[in-house]
């Protein structure tokens, strides 16, 4: 996935992974999970979201629990990345351990909800479709970029456990 | 180049001499920590994927405390695969309803100065009051630890905290680090490690030392450390482990800041619904009407918090229209205020005694909260709907302040009730 243009869901600061998942639903399976997501502060959230859709958000997203239901629910109903002006760093681990890519963007704030943005993942850039206006984003470091590119963790350690040492 | 303790830890852990803030380096893991709600049942299918099994099942410790005890049938499934887990893989440091893991590796002495310790949740940092570097993850990062012993960590900048002075009667380690956060909010030290350090600390037990890691996840920062002294050596002294005083960050170590605190200055306070950085004096929310008090959780249910708030109602009765509820945080907490009286006092109140773990923390276990119910709580954490229904509302405070809003039916000054003088 080197770029990537999708529809804006917005967000504000710290969205707790309480909000994203409340722990009363973490009893059950991933996919039933999912249908609750981000439904305390934007009710129908999971039915609203169409797959390749984009959340973007203030500072601190996904802060909290570690729980990884939260980043692997916003994945399952077809959240593909999530732009933020910075990330809790558990929820930033758990997004690229399962595929769902962070992208940090101090000017996240300018996005509106609804707009088309397109994130350029190797020159670490957002574009918003409909102003052209271009924002600086972070890129992941080597190491991380790794993991991600492989698909997530579980993917990553198949070629590596079998394989040379980490 | 002088370094910090996390440092040191991480450079240790990846077999270099030395390290510098943002760079990011696999390291070795020496003790691994999975529970029962992100641990067995997320991770064991995972490593029937990888098809390996646990890199040293005895450096990890698996503790069944979110979903004791079982509340239905999916909680009983739950602990079930737990335990078929432990015995699976050979996982003999397995605790069942024996408290929270954060208060039971510290209470076991699992912890020493200068591991580098992972865990599968959120408050895995309150271990870093045992001078070690503690870090929460999620499942399949840990499933990445137990299949590997290996994880990637980013080298934090540190930021000391240095509190002088001495806290009042009345005031504790929570209300320090409530002021903090509403000074800073919840982003304050984002990806930073807060070391803990000054007069203030050194004066403080385990018990309350380890509430200003714990609420380091509250604040943001990747963990919180406190260099090991006599207090840290005494306490595994007493569990029969023999340790050196560990590492401590160097003098001429690089901090990106320091935060200065007089100890003697902070006073009871309040984190109001539904942001926990939304903080202000007990003292400017008097009147305000409670129907639940809660004492709980990894933050706010040790020995300690249960004798603070034995304190105030020792001789006083749990006001008409509240239910006060005590979930020790672990059973040796409970063993201890047994022992010494503390717990009957507490059901002498009129306080309900609950099991220990987890509990009504995260909405999972007994004592969750109804729509339109107001609660007053030992805990660390108050988003919306984080103990139970949306519609209901959690302040945050001491057990102080707990137990004397219990008694007043309504939120109020702690001291004013305790008889401090102002």
């Amino acid at each position: 996935m080197k770029i990537h243009q999708g529809r804006v869901w917005k967000f504000g600061d710290d969205v707790d992974t309480d909000l994203i998942v409340p722990g009363r639903f973490l009893i059950l399976e991933p996919s039933e999970i999912a249908q609750h997501v981000m439904e305390g502060i934007r009710p129908g959230f999971a039915e609203l979201v169409e797959e390749g859709d984009i959340v973007v958000a203030g500072d601190n997203f996904g802060s909290g629990s570690s729980r990884e239901v939260a980043p692997r629910a916003l994945r399952a109903v077809g959240i593909v990345a999530v732009v933020a002006k910075s990330f809790s760093r558990i929820f930033f681990r758990n997004a690229v351990n399962l595929g769902l890519a962070p992208v940090a963007c101090p000017d996240a704030d300018v996005i509106e909800e609804g707009q088309s943005i397109r994130i350029d993942f190797d020159l670490g850039e957002v574009e918003i479709v409909e102003t052209g206006m271009r924002l600086k984003a972070g890129s992941l470091p080597p190491e991380v970029a790794a993991i991600m590119e492989a698909g997530g963790m579980v993917e990553f350690l198949k070629s590596r456990v079998s394989g040379s040492p980490l | 180049m002088g370094m910090t303790l996390a440092e040191k830890i991480i450079a240790r852990g990846a077999g270099l001499s030395e390290v510098s803030p943002d760079e990011i380096h696999w390291v070795d893991v020496d003790l691994a920590m999975i529970q029962d709600s992100g641990g067995p049942r997320r991770i064991w299918p995972m490593l029937d994927e990888l098809g390996v099994g646990i890199w040293d099942p005895d450096r990890v410790v698996l503790v069944a405390d979110h979903y004791v005890p079982a509340q239905d049938v999916n909680a009983a499934l739950i602990l079930q695969t737990t335990r078929s887990f432990a015995s699976r893989f050979g996982v003999d440091n397995f605790y069942e309803a024996e408290g929270i893991s954060h208060t039971l590796l510290v209470e076991k002495g699992y912890l020493r100065p200068g591991m580098l310790y992972v865990g599968g949740d959120s408050h895995t940092c309150t271990g870093g009051v045992m001078g070690c570097l503690a870090l929460g993850m999620g499942s399949t990062d840990l499933l990445g630890v137990l299949a590997t012993g290996r994880t990637w960590l980013r080298v934090p900048h540190t930021v000391r905290v240095d509190v002088a002075g001495f806290l009042e009667k009345g005031v504790t380690a929570k209300d320090l680090m409530l002021t903090m956060i509403g000074e800073r909010g919840m982003a304050g030290a984002i990806y930073r490690v807060l070391e803990f350090t000054g007069s203030g600390v050194a004066a403080m037990s385990i018990d309350e030392r380890s509430v200003l890691t714990n609420m380091c996840a509250e604040i943001g920062a990747k963990t919180g450390v406190i260099a090991a002294d006599e207090v840290t050596i005494n306490h595994l002294q007493d569990l029969g482990v023999e340790v050196d005083e560990g590492p401590s960050s160097d003098r001429d170590a690089q901090f990106l800041d320091t935060w200065r605190y007089d100890a003697s200055n902070i006073v009871p306070v309040i984190a109001r619904p539904h942001r926990h950085d939304d903080v202000l004096p007990a003292a400017d929310l008097v009147n305000t009407p409670i129907g639940r008090a809660y004492i709980g959780a990894c933050t706010g249910a040790k020995y300690e918090d249960l004798a603070m708030a034995a304190e105030v109602l020792a001789g006083r009765r749990v006001a008409s229209g509240v239910l006060l509820q005590v979930a020790p945080a672990s059973a040796g907490a409970l063993a201890r205020a047994m022992a010494d009286g503390t717990a009957q006092i507490l059901v002498e109140s009129g306080a309900q005694l609950l099991s220990t773990g987890c509990g009504a923390c995260p909405g999972i276990g007994s004592g969750v909260l109804g729509p339109g119910e107001v609660c007053i709580s030992t805990t660390s954490r108050n988003a919306q709907g984080r103990m139970g229904s949306p519609e209901s509302k959690v302040y945050l405070g001491s057990a102080y302040a707990v137990a004397a809003a219990a008694v007043a039916g309504e939120i109020v000054d702690p001291l004013t009730v305790m008889g401090v003088p102002a």
